[in-house]
């Protein structure tokens, strides 16, 4: 579904030179697969998204998106930023809505899909507040819910949930995994293609290895930058539905740790002794 | 409120009592019942509404027209950097021009009427409307813009649903500003020549030493300046209220 071939991206410094952000990252996702991308702050992550998705080109590499060439935006994928990116002069609804209406339907049916998804991230008593007005975690479900109202392949996240506080999370990370493992709405019905009981491809980026764990089929693990690459990859062998509250004290989950901190501690590390000497 | 309320009071109340007690010539400032009657007679003779009605109407020609040309061209520059970097100098020198000097220009390329005056509260609201709407469309959230171009908008729909929006609060925070210049440069322009209006009322006036005259004109002027700014800040309030 979505491949990267040795991606490079580089950028200007301000004092005239140049610092690799990352450097030959080649990574295959399958299609409805759910990986997860670790790493230390300030690796690239978040550049790595930006490149997925098209808004970002990079330095050298290739990416393919189904069996394209990505050139310019990819218009298969959502971006759930990691900044809050809700228009704030729009209200609940008419921010749910606005993928629909950008896509040039109408105003009442975009606000009847919009309700919909509004009863589904539990927000509908909240449909006319604006953004400014709703909790961070509220925030979080209409950009949910922003996302997922316009039924794209891939779903790009770039740390969703890593503001709010352990209970928030949590019921948000069950939402996450329900939402995906549901069957594709009708929409796809709806704009003539197949129906597709695949799922998602979601690429989610996170700097909390457990989340990671907890709701990836695969876990990759970046290094410390500069040129930051992949160092690990592992395979996540528990069984869904997961049920996150028992999840974390399974054994399977605790070994699967290990191994992966065992990788991630020393990028960790690497990040702060980097940190400390600029 | 009610503190504003007394420092109005006292000023006037002290004012009216220095001039009886003879200690200031109300040759030189008047006094606050004349101006009071002055007033009184103006709105029943209809002198008041006459020359109010003109300059109300110049403020608002100049700061539709003004509005309309600022916003256009700061949306246009800020969409084309290459061409803001070229015309950048030329703005800021016509914005250092003082706007006295082209009243008589504007008297002698637009008459005596309304136009020379709209044409003076444009040069004045141009400039606020024209930097503001820059700034606003510059200063958009990088991120919103690549989250609506990721939901799949359009040039014409990013400008629609972020960079418009995005530049109007800064438009509408700066309206107060610009409906104060406008309502200047239409009394300054009458001031310097016409043949109504409320600046005509007070050159009028000035040119026959009668202060009262001169008091009663400005007092008209800024309890329409008050009035407005407050329906300016409500409306203001209204369009940001999204904002909290
Ligand atoms: N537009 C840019 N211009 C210059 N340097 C950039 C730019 N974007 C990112 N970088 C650099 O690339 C590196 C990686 O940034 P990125 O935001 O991708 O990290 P991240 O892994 O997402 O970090 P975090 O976990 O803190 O979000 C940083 O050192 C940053 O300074
Ligand atoms: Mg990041």
């Amino acid at each position: 579904m979505l491949e990267l071939d040795r991606v490079t991206r580089a950028f200007a410094t301000p004092d005239g030179g140049t610092y690799c952000t990352l450097r030959d990252i080649s990574l295959k996702v399958g299609s409805g697969a759910f990986v997860a991308l670790v790493g230390p702050s300030g690796c690239g992550k978040s550049t790595l998204l930006n490149i997925v998705a098209g808004l970002l080109r990079p330095t050298s590499g290739r990416v393919r998106v189904g069996d394209e060439e990505l050139a310019g935006l990819n218009r298969r994928a959502t971006y759930m930023f990691q900044q809050d990116a809700l228009l704030p002069w729009k209200d609940v609804r008419d921010n749910v809505a606005l993928g629909l209406v950008l896509a040039g339907r109408t105003r009442a049916d975009a606000n009847r899909s919009a309700d919909e998804w509004l009863a589904r991230v539990g927000l509908t008593a909240f449909a006319s507040h604006y953004p400014s007005q709703l909790s961070g975690g509220m925030r979080k479900r209409v950009a949910m819910a922003q996302n997922w109202i316009i039924d794209r392949d891939i779903l790009l996240m770039d740390e969703p949930f890593s503001a709010l506080d352990v209970h928030t999370r949590q019921r948000m990370e069950t939402e996450l995994l329900a939402l995906w493992e549901a069957p594709r709405s009708a929409e796809s019905f709806m704009v003539g293609r197949a129906f597709q009981a695949i799922r998602k491809t979601i690429l989610f980026v996170t700097h909390d290895l457990e989340e990671a764990i907890a709701l990836a089929d695969d876990v990759v693990v970046l290094s410390a930058g500069p040129a930051s690459h992949i160092v690990a990859r592992h395979p996540v062998a528990l069984e869904r539905p997961r049920d996150l509250l028992e999840l974390r004290t399974s054994a399977a989950f605790i070994d699967l740790y290990r191994t992966l901190w065992a990788v991630l501690r020393e990028e960790v590390i690497k990040s702060q002794r980097e940190r400390s000497r600029a | 409120m009610f503190w504003q309320f007394l420092v109005a009071v006292i000023v006037v109340a002290s004012w009216q009592s220095l001039v009886a007690m003879k200690l200031l010539d109300p040759f030189f400032v008047s006094r606050p019942s004349a101006i009071a009657a002055r007033i009184a007679t103006w709105t029943i003779d209809g002198t008041l509404w006459r020359h109010l009605i003109v300059t109300i109407e110049e403020s608002l020609l100049g700061l539709i027209v003004g509005a309309a040309l600022g916003i256009s061209l700061g949306f246009g520059f800020a969409r084309a950097p290459a061409v803001a970097r070229v015309f950048d100098p030329y703005i800021k020198m016509l914005n250092a021009v003082p706007r006295v000097v082209l009243a008589p220009l504007f008297l002698l390329w637009f008459g005596l009427g309304i136009w020379s005056k709209v044409a003076l509260a444009v040069t004045l609201v141009f400039f606020v409307m024209f930097f503001n709407t820059y700034q606003g469309v510059r200063d958009a959230d990088r991120v919103l813009i690549d989250n609506v171009r990721m939901l799949g908008a359009s040039e014409r729909q990013l400008v629609r649903h972020v960079l418009i929006p995005s530049a109007l609060t800064w438009i509408f925070s700066s309206l107060q500003t610009s409906l104060g210049f406008a309502m200047v440069g239409a009394v300054v322009g009458e001031y310097l020549g016409a043949t109504r209006g409320l600046g005509y009322v007070i050159s009028q006036a000035e040119g026959t030493f009668d202060t009262t005259g001169v008091f009663a004109g400005m007092t008209v002027l800024a309890v329409v300046v008050v009035i407005v700014s407050v329906g300016v800040s409500r409306l203001e309030r209204w369009l940001l209220r999204w904002k909290s």
